[in-house]
């Protein structure tokens, strides 16, 4: 492959992976921060670097992003590493959601963190699991999605049994270990197989071989591709590898769990949406999107169900965001080829709002825990009276998260639904839309607690967490602001899913 | 520009007021709310549209900027108003200063928040009268159920809560079943735009193509009636009218007063610009023109009995809106002139004598902290103005010649009467004025009751007169309906102008 130059700039191609980079580095120089400083006594230097790396890393993808590296109005895609990684719109699309999620979590946990022990280990494994997803995103080959996929999972595990004193936060990693440990494997297989039957794990390879003769291989090669999209429904929470989800969530501590729903699941996405789009053809006999369209609509209508169920906020949420791995799984349900970037764009853009409304959700949850209110809806009873400007927000999250009209989720849904009505599949957008209908009635539910019920018991809030505010308050204007910035964000996305799309 | 800095500013009014402390937030939300009142003056003054603005008239105000493109149709930020139009902006200003005032005596709790949340209402239903293509009208329609929402669930009554609920997801069902519908129009026209001039024009020339199996007639037929029922819960026609009564009751005064002035609105102005606009051959199939005028009728004659049937005076009141609203879907299924023409005209005249009726209620219910009529007798004794203004409006809200009300439903009737869409048309209208007889015997049982004859109330404090704050909004209102009976044209004129081509497309005459 000829080094191509970055057109805009003019720099190595080795730079392209600087977001990457950038969140390697500052992780690495967190554990020597630590080294050199082991009692935790600098919380507001460790969460001011795990910050400032967070935010390098969106402000570089950003760059690259305007500045056209990797795609179409430059040279292209850049690989790198004998084609082993790329470094496309898409790639850099996702980096961006993955920087800003990460930057969100490592404010608010500075005032969550407060006064507890190995502050240095969480900002660290947070940044190595961002490095991970940001790796996932670039993954062009089975292996490197697979050593990604683990690197962003490892250190997950261990940040959501952080608080190790917590037996529901123990058992919260435990559960999510065993069960990550269990996809894995069921990856892990399913790319064996693949390779059995294409004799490559280059994605683009893959994808000739599979178009050509496999000579007697399909069923290998379809069983493979089956255990390949198990590996996926696990890391994005999607049926049938969903259930370590609402367990994991609801026992991490809620940084952690605004983290993993929101950047974990989108770096699921962006590796599922490059392996199936640019490794698996549709003409190959094996049908996957009929696969993801079954478990689209299982995944959204369980989610929702069980949502609705809920009597505890966070897990309420933590059922919400497996319904929202069903909206996005729409990207994959709907694809139909050639014409399949529109869908696609769509899905990633509703992943990008996404992780600003429900990463704000889980803030203010933290903002909850922080200040010691109750879990169960009835807690957060007459909380507006209180804190009413957090309130507001959680509100706009919340009203977001339903698709209501004024705020980012309403066009990101819309888009998507729209999406799936162009390729063909309209029942998809029905089900999608009376879903969303529905989930309506549980959002509206915290709403209603914070500001119409009263306070069941009087309470005292005690101090106001700064950072953890201007997280969430944060969050808030993002998911209001993204109504009418949606142009370039539906542009860019739309523009780097067409380019995959073979 | 000026839309969108009458939409501007009040938005900003909303904030700064948010930010106000409690104590004046009252005095200056009211002081802020006269900015729009006397934009949207202002816009009537020099207002130079012609024609229907869906219809290749020429548009008041116009601006027209490209907001996102989504699977090539383009999303704008597409605002301008014609004679339909504007009256209701005015409406909505009007209604929103005087409603503020009102508020001064009962909401005594939250007062920044409530008074943001009204402007903040406010500047969302400017939106939806101004707002000409689809995305951005939807989004201000949506947009004006959040503040409602609050206020019902945080300022109401003893069942706040249920009746909040309930609003927000009636209406929310039926804003998506009317979307989806939409959305089935605009996918099978060849349009590059949610622009509604677009849209329309292309309808009416016939454009549409079928989907999934369905030939275009058929589409067309399922999209007017899922916009149909999405719109019927906004209005409230009967069956869908439940929501409407305990919204009502557990409202606070200001709140009623928006809700049936200017939101009920929002139902009936949207029936007239997308179904009846854009459909007019689906809604003159005679099945479809019978069952909507019955529809029609039904709601005149079974709101008013509900009104009759009633013990709380804000109960009856809520109903007779039902009732009301009745007439506007009888007057736009006519498609002659004066029917349209009526039905818009008593968008506004309804609009100013309900919220006039709902403050009356209100101005007795802050003194007498009851609105059970058997509980009070002879308030006039102690209230005289408030209770003569009282009477006013119910003589309007009959029909009293010279007084909005009357004009609006003369014009309806008549109109009603010579329409050659419904079929035997008179009967309908014949059947529907009844409901007239009804309004005037449960408004003359109640105020006999509750007004007149000798005094008697059971608390424990003296009875006074009302605060000079409170009745002065009832005699800006009474002093508007006045002002629209007597010379119907100040609005007519330009409804008429605005609603010819609508009738002109199916020949329903004048």
């Amino acid at each position: 492959m000829e080094p191509a130059l970055l057109q805009a700039d003019q720099l190595p191609t080795w730079t392209a992976l600087a977001p990457v980079l950038a969140l390697a580095v500052t992780g690495l120089l967190l554990l020597v921060i630590d080294s050199i400083d082991p009692n935790d006594t600098r919380p507001t230097l460790l969460a001011g670097v795990g910050t400032v790396g967070a935010l390098a890393a969106l402000g570089l993808a950003g760059w690259f992003l305007s500045a056209g590296t990797g795609q179409p109005s430059t040279n292209g895609a850049i690989t790198l590493y004998g084609d082993a990684l790329i470094v496309d719109g898409m790639t850099l699309f996702f980096q961006a959601l993955f920087a800003s999620v990460t930057a969100l979590v490592v404010v608010a946990s500075y005032d969550y963190l407060r006064g507890r022990a190995y502050q240095a280990e969480f900002y660290a494994l947070m940044l190595f699991a961002a490095t991970g997803m940001a790796l996932m995103a670039a993954a062009n080959s089975l292996a490197v999605a697979f050593v990604a996929l683990e690197l962003a999972s490892l250190p997950s595990y261990a940040l959501v049994a952080f608080l190790k004193r917590d037996t529901g936060s123990v058992e919260a990693g435990l559960k999510y270990f065993l069960i990550g440990a269990l996809s894995s494997a069921v990856f892990a297989f399913g790319i064996s197989l693949v390779y059995a039957a294409t004799g490559s794990l280059l994605l683009p390879d893959v994808y000739e071989a599979l178009a050509g003769d496999l000579t007697g291989l399909t069923g290998v090669a379809g069983v493979g591709i089956l255990m390949v999209a198990g590996g996926f429904a696990f890391k994005t929470a999607s049926v049938p590898f969903h259930f370590w989800a609402p367990e994991a969530y609801e026992g991490a501590p809620a940084p952690v769990s605004g983290f993993l729903s929101s950047a974990s699941k989108a770096a699921g996405f962006a590796v599922a949406f490059r392996v199936f789009v640019t490794g698996f053809p549709l003409e190959a006999g094996v049908d996957w999107v009929l696969l993801f369209q079954v478990l689209a609509v299982v995944t959204m209508t369980l989610g929702n169900f069980a949502a609705a169920t809920q009597e505890e906020v966070k897990r309420m949420l933590a059922y919400s965001s497996i319904g929202h791995a069903g909206y996005a799984l729409i990207g994959l349900a709907a694809f139909t080829g050639a014409a399949g970037g529109d869908v696609l764009g769509a899905s990633m853009a509703h992943l990008l709002v996404y992780g600003f409304m429900n990463t704000g959700a889980f803030l203010f949850v933290a903002l909850a825990e922080h200040w010691g209110v109750g879990r169960t809806f009835d807690d957060y009873a007459g909380l507006a009276s209180k804190a009413p400007v957090a309130s507001v927000a959680m509100s706009v999250f919340m009203f977001s998260l339903a698709g209501l009209p004024p705020f980012g989720g309403f066009f990101s849904k819309y888009f998507l639904f729209m999406g799936a009505v162009d390729a063909g599949f309209w029942w998809l957008a029905a089900v999608g839309a009376v879903n969303s209908a529905l989930s309506l009635f549980y959002y509206s539910r915290v709403v209603k607690a914070l500001w119409l019920d009263d306070a069941v018991s009087e309470f005292e809030l005690g101090s106001t967490p700064t950072a953890l505010y201007a997280a969430v308050v944060f969050a808030a204007l993002a998911t209001v602001l993204l109504l009418p910035g949606f142009g370039p964000v539906i542009e860019t996305a739309q523009s780097a899913a067409a380019a995959i799309v073979p | 520009m000026i839309i969108e800095a009458l939409i501007g500013v009040t938005f900003l009014a909303a904030l700064v007021v948010m930010l106000a402390p409690d104590e004046y937030a009252g005095k200056l939300a009211f002081a802020l709310s006269l900015l729009p009142v006397a934009g949207s003056l202002w816009m009537w003054a020099g207002f130079d549209a012609g024609g229907n603005a869906l219809m290749a008239g020429s548009i008041a105000y116009q601006t027209q900027l490209d907001w996102l493109t989504v699977a090539g149709y383009d999303l704008q930020w597409f605002v301008g108003v014609d004679g339909i139009s504007l009256p209701l902006v005015v409406l909505s200003t009007v209604l929103s200063s005087l409603a503020i005032v009102s508020a001064w005596t009962p909401i005594d709790t939250r007062q920044s928040q409530f008074y943001g949340l009204m402007l903040f209402m406010e500047a969302n239903l400017l939106g939806v009268f101004t707002a000409l293509d689809f995305f951005l009208w939807f989004v201000f329609w949506e947009a004006v159920l959040v503040p409602m929402y609050f206020l019902i669930g945080v300022w109401g009554g003893p069942r706040r809560k249920y009746a909040a609920i309930k609003f927000f997801v009636y209406t929310n069902i039926a804003s998506l079943v009317m979307f989806i519908g939409f959305m089935a129009l605009v996918f099978n026209l060849p349009v590059s735009s949610f622009g509604l001039p677009e849209i329309t024009q292309a309808l009416q020339a016939g454009k549409l193509s079928g989907f999934v199996g369905l030939d275009p007639a058929t589409l067309k037929l399922a999209a007017f009636t899922a916009m149909f029922a999405g719109f019927a819960v906004k209005v409230p026609i009967v069956p869908f009218h439940t929501w409407l009564p305990d919204a009502h009751v557990e409202a606070p005064t200001p709140v009623s007063v928006m809700l049936a002035g200017v939101l009920l609105k929002m139902g009936t102005y949207a029936l007239l610009r997308f179904n009846f606009t854009m459909l007019p051959d689906v809604a003159t199939r005679p099945l479809v023109a019978t069952v909507i005028a019955a529809v029609a009728v039904v709601s005149v004659i079974y709101g008013a009995m509900l009104a009759l049937a009633q013990q709380d005076l804000k109960r009856i009141v809520a109903y007779s809106s039902v009732s009301s609203m009745g007439y506007v879907i009888l007057g736009l299924i006519a498609y002659t002139g004066l029917g349209i023409g009526g039905a818009t005209f008593q968008m506004v005249a309804h609009g100013l004598i309900s919220g006039l009726m709902f403050m009356a209620v209100g101005v007795i219910y802050n003194v007498t902290h009851t609105r059970m009529v058997g509980d009070m007798s002879g308030m006039a004794d102690r209230m005289p103005v408030t209770v003569g203004i009282l009477v006013a409006g119910a003589f309007g809200y009959m029909g009293l010649p010279l007084m909005a009300g009357f004009a609006a439903e003369y014009f309806i009737f008549q109109g009603a009467f010579a329409s050659t869409v419904i079929p035997s048309a008179p009967l309908f209208t014949a059947a529907s004025m009844f409901g007239i007889v009804i309004v005037a015997g449960y408004l003359l049982f109640a105020m006999q009751r509750t007004l007149f004859g000798e005094f008697s109330l059971e608390t424990d404090y003296e009875v006074r007169r009302a605060h000079f704050h409170d009745v002065a909004p009832l005699a800006v209102l009474l002093l508007c309906t006045i002002a629209l009976g007597v010379a119907p044209n100040i609005f007519f004129e330009m409804i008429t102008d605005a609603i010819e081509p609508v009738v002109a497309v199916v020949g329903g005459g004048a």
